[in-house]
C-alpha cells in the first residue's frame, strides 16, 4: 500500500485507517492530507516512522480546516490546482468541539477541500473522554456511569446539519462497515468543486470496548439499527440514502459494546434506551431508511 | 516617490511590492486599515497571483498562512494584541515548523482592562516563541522593513517566522511623509520565494510529525541555532537593503554619541521622541547617548555589551510589564550585561495602554538620573497615585 504504509501504530481493527486507505485508493493518491492532533495523526506521523506516501501536515489540534484553506488558497494563487485535491482527516472532537470556528469559517468560504470527519464518538486518543459526537448514554471517562448518572445525558450533535446550513455543496455521512460507500462518496467529493463534509463512522476497539475482529460487524449494526443513517446531500438536496431491510432495535447495536452494556442495568438505562431508539426511528422516518 | 500616507498604507504598499501569494487576517484596531488597504489593492487587480483569505479569527489567519507556508506560498497578515496572542498557539507552531510567515504587530495593550491603545506587551508574549521581532521607528522604517522581513525569513539560513513591530496609532494612524519603494527596486532585492522543502504531491513529505523525547530536543536546538544564525544574516540584509534603497537604518541597534556616560535605551516610535530629548539634554550639558534597539529577537547581546560596556548609568523605557519582575526590556539588558557593565540600571516602565509621554517627562527623568535625585532601580513613571480598593 503506497500511500498509507503499513507500520503505522494503530490498533488492529481499526477503523481510522479503513476510512484513510479507502479514501487514498478512491484518488489514487492524488492529494495533500491535513491532519489536526488525534488518534490518527498519533498512529502515523511519529518523527521518523511517518507512514504516509502523500504530502502530509499536522499543525494543531483545533486548526486544520485553516491549514487546509492555506494550502487550498496557496494552490490556486500559485497555479498548482492540478497537484490534488486537499482531504483532511479530522476526529470527532477535532471537527465538532474544538476546530468547529475554523471549519466554519472553511464551510463559509467553500475552499475546495474534502473534510472527512473520522467519527468515532469519543476523544480517543487521550483515553475516551466525551466529545460532542459522543452519543447519549456513552460511558466515556469525563462521562462515567455513576449512582446518578448512567454515562452521557446530551445528545450528538447534528454535524450534518451544521454542514447543509454552511451551504456545503456536498455532505454525506458514511460508514467504515462500508469501503464501497466510502470510495463512491470520496470520488464523488473529488469531482465537485467546493466544501465536502464527509463523515464517517469509525469503530474504535478502545474505546467502544469491542474486539478487533468485530469492528465492522459493530459498525455495521450501527447503521442497520439506523441509529447512523447513511445519506447524500448535492447542493442541500438529499440525493441517497443507505436502506434498511428489517431495521434492528438498537438493543443488538448497545448490548456488544463496553460503552453502552450499562445501560442495561443501570435505573435510568431504560430511559436512555428508550431515547436511543426514538432518536433510531426519527432517522428511519426522516430519511425513509426502512424499505 | 515621496508621499504623505498613513502608517497603514506605507505597509500596506509595501505588502504588495513583495507579492505575497496568500493574504489572511481579521480585523483589530489599530491594524485593520493594512489589510483594508491590502483588499482594496485585491478588490482593484493590484495583487496579481495572490489570494486575501478573510478570516474568521486571528487563530484562523494565522492557521491558514501556516498551510499557505507549508505549501510553499509567500504569505501575509497584520495583528495586535488580542489578536496576536489568539494567533500565539499557531505561531509558536509556525516557528517550530521552521515557516517565514511574515506579520506586522501594531503593537497595542493587552486587556484588562480593555485598551485598543499602543504599549509592548503583545509582542512580549511572543517573545520565546522562535518569532524574529524588528521595532521600527517610524513608518518609513516600517515601510522599508516588509521586503527585508521576507528577505531574512526566507533565507535558507534562517527559515523563521519574522513580526515588524509598529506602534499602534502612534505610527499607524500617522500621516508622514514616505519614499514608496518602486516596484523594480524590491524585485530586484528580493528573489521569489523557492523553498526546498514543500507540500506538494510531486515530491510528497509529512510536516509536523509528532517527535519522541529522543528527538524533540534537537528541533528546538536547531531553532536557536538559526536564531544566532539570523543575527548575521540580518546585519548583512539591513546593509544590503541600505545599499539598494539609499535608506540606512543600522543593525541590530543604533548607537548615538556612543562615548556618552548615561545611555537611554528603548524601541519603537518613543525612540524618536527620545532623540529629541537627548539632544536638548546635551545642550543642558547631560552627558547622555541613546541605544535603539532594532532587533528585540535575536536579542543582540553582543552588540549591547559592546555599546554600553563603558556607560554609567543605563536608563530603559519599557512599554510592557513582566508582573511579578519589572520590564521585559530591562530584564533582558541586565542578563545580556551581566559582568561585561558595572553600570548602576535605571529601569522605567512607562506608557501602558497609550499614556502619554510628554518631552518633559521623559527630559525629566533623564535629568534626574543625571543629577542623582532618582535611585537605581525599577519604577512606574507617569501614574497618578491611586488606591486600591480591596473589598
Amino acid at each position: 500500500m503506497k500511500f498509507f504504509g503499513s507500520g503505522h501504530g494503530a490498533c488492529p481493527g481499526c477503523g481510522l485507517t479503513i476510512a484513510v486507505k479507502n479514501t487514498l485508493e478512491a484518488l489514487n493518491g492524488k492529494c495533500f492530507v491535513a491532519n489536526p492532533t488525534g488518534c490518527l495523526e498519533i498512529i502515523s506521523s511519529q518523527y521518523g516512522r511517518n507512514a504516509w506516501g502523500v504530502p502530509y501536515i499536522h499543525s494543531l489540534f483545533e486548526n486544520v480546516a485553516a491549514v487546509a484553506a492555506g494550502i487550498d488558497a496557496a494552490l490556486k494563487a500559485m497555479g498548482r490546482r492540478d497537484e490534488g485535491k486537499i482531504v483532511v482527516f479530522a476526529g470527532d472532537g477535532a471537527t465538532a468541539d474544538i476546530g468547529i470556528g475554523t471549519l466554519s469559517g472553511a464551510m463559509d468560504r467553500n475552499h475546495n477541500i474534502i473534510y472527512i470527519c473520522l467519527d468515532n464518538e469519543a476523544y480517543q486518543n487521550t483515553g475516551h473522554q466525551q466529545s460532542g459526537l459522543t452519543p447519549p448514554g456513552e460511558a466515556t471517562t469525563t462521562t462515567p456511569v455513576g449512582k446518578i448518572f448512567p454515562g452521557k445525558i446530551g445528545k450528538k450533535k447534528d454535524m450534518v446539519a451544521f454542514a447543509l446550513a454552511h451551504g456545503c455543496p456536498y455532505v454525506a455521512t458514511s460508514s467504515v462497515a462500508f469501503p464501497a460507500d466510502i470510495r463512491r462518496k470520496v470520488k464523488k467529493a473529488a469531482s465537485i468543486e467546493g466544501f465536502a463534509y464527509i463523515q464517517i463512522h469509525s469503530s474504535c476497539v478502545t474505546g467502544w470496548g469491542i474486539d478487533g475482529n468485530q469492528s465492522i460487524e459493530v459498525a455495521r449494526l450501527a447503521v442497520e439499527t439506523g441509529l447512523y443513517p447513511i445519506v447524500e446531500y448535492e447542493n442541500g438536496k438529499l440525493v441517497s440514502v443507505r436502506k434498511i431491510k428489517d431495521r434492528k432495535p438498537v438493543i443488538e447495536y448497545l448490548k456488544v459494546q463496553r460503552r453502552f452494556r450499562h445501560l442495561l442495568k443501570h435505573p435510568k438505562g431504560k430511559e436512555i434506551i428508550e431515547r436511543l431508539q426514538q432518536i433510531a426511528d426519527e432517522n428511519a422516518k426522516k430519511y425513509g431508511l426502512d424499505g | 516617490m515621496k508621499k504623505v500616507v498613513r502608517g497603514f498604507y506605507a505597509v500596506a504598499h509595501s505588502v504588495k511590492l513583495c507579492k505575497p501569494h496568500v493574504i489572511c487576517a481579521y480585523p483589530i484596531t489599530p491594524q485593520t486599515e493594512i489589510v483594508e488597504n491590502l483588499a482594496e489593492m485585491y478588490a482593484n487587480g493590484e495583487l496579481k497571483n495572490c489570494e486575501y483569505i478573510t478570516a474568521e479569527s486571528e487563530f484562523g489567519a494565522a492557521s491558514i498562512l501556516v498551510g499557505a507556508s507549508a505549501a510553499g506560498a509567500r504569505v501575509f497578515s497584520a495583528t495586535c494584541s488580542q489578536g496576536l496572542i489568539l494567533m500565539s498557539e499557531v505561531l509558536f507552531n509556525a516557528a517550530g515548523m521552521r515557516l517565514p510567515i511574515v506579520i506586522v504587530n501594531t503593537n497595542r495593550a493587552l486587556s484588562a482592562p480593555l485598551s485598543i491603545w499602543n504599549d509592548h506587551q503583545d509582542s512580549m508574549v511572543l517573545r520565546d516563541a522562535g518569532i524574529m521581532q524588528l521595532f521600527v521607528e517610524n513608518n518609513q522604517e516600517a515601510h522599508d522593513a516588509v521586503p527585508q522581513a521576507y528577505k531574512i525569513a526566507e533565507d535558507k539560513r534562517v527559515l523563521l517566522p519574522f513580526m515588524v513591530c509598529m506602534d499602534g496609532f502612534k505610527l499607524t494612524h500617522a500621516y508622514e511623509p514616505v519614499d514608496l519603494l518602486e516596484e523594480e527596486v524590491v524585485d530586484a532585492f528580493l528573489p521569489p520565494y523557492q523553498p526546498q522543502i514543500y507540500l506538494t504531491t510531486k515530491k510528497p513529505v509529512a510536516m509536523g510529525c509528532y517527535a519522541l523525547p529522543a528527538y524533540y530536543m534537537e528541533f528546538r536546538v536547531a531553532m536557536q541555532q538559526a536564531m544566532e544564525r539570523a543575527k548575521s544574516v540580518m546585519e548583512k540584509i539591513y546593509k544590503e537593503w541600505a545599499e539598494v534603497s539609499g535608506r540606512d537604518w543600522g543593525g541590530h541597534i543604533v548607537v548615538e554619541y556612543p562615548d556618552a556616560k548615561i545611555f537611554v535605551v528603548a524601541m519603537g516610535s518613543l525612540v524618536g521622541l527620545l532623540r529629541k530629548v537627548v539632544n536638548d539634554l546635551r545642550k543642558e550639558g547631560i552627558d547622555v547617548g541613546l541605544i535603539k534597539i532594532r532587533t528585540f529577537r535575536p536579542f543582540p547581546v553582543e552588540n549591547l555589551r559592546k555599546a554600553l560596556s563603558n556607560a554609567e548609568k543605563i536608563v530603559v523605557f519599557d512599554r510592557s510589564v513582566s508582573f511579578g519582575y519589572e520590564g521585559p526590556l530591562s530584564i533582558e539588558l541586565k542578563s545580556a550585561l551581566y559582568k561585561y557593565s558595572s553600570a548602576d540600571f535605571y529601569s522605567y516602565i512607562v506608557g501602558l495602554g497609550g499614556r502619554d509621554m510628554p518631552k518633559d517627562f521623559l527630559a525629566g527623568i533623564i535629568r534626574d538620573v543625571a543629577n542623582g535625585k532618582e535611585k537605581p532601580g525599577v519604577a512606574f513613571k507617569g501614574y497618578k497615585e491611586f488606591e486600591e480598593v480591596i473589598p
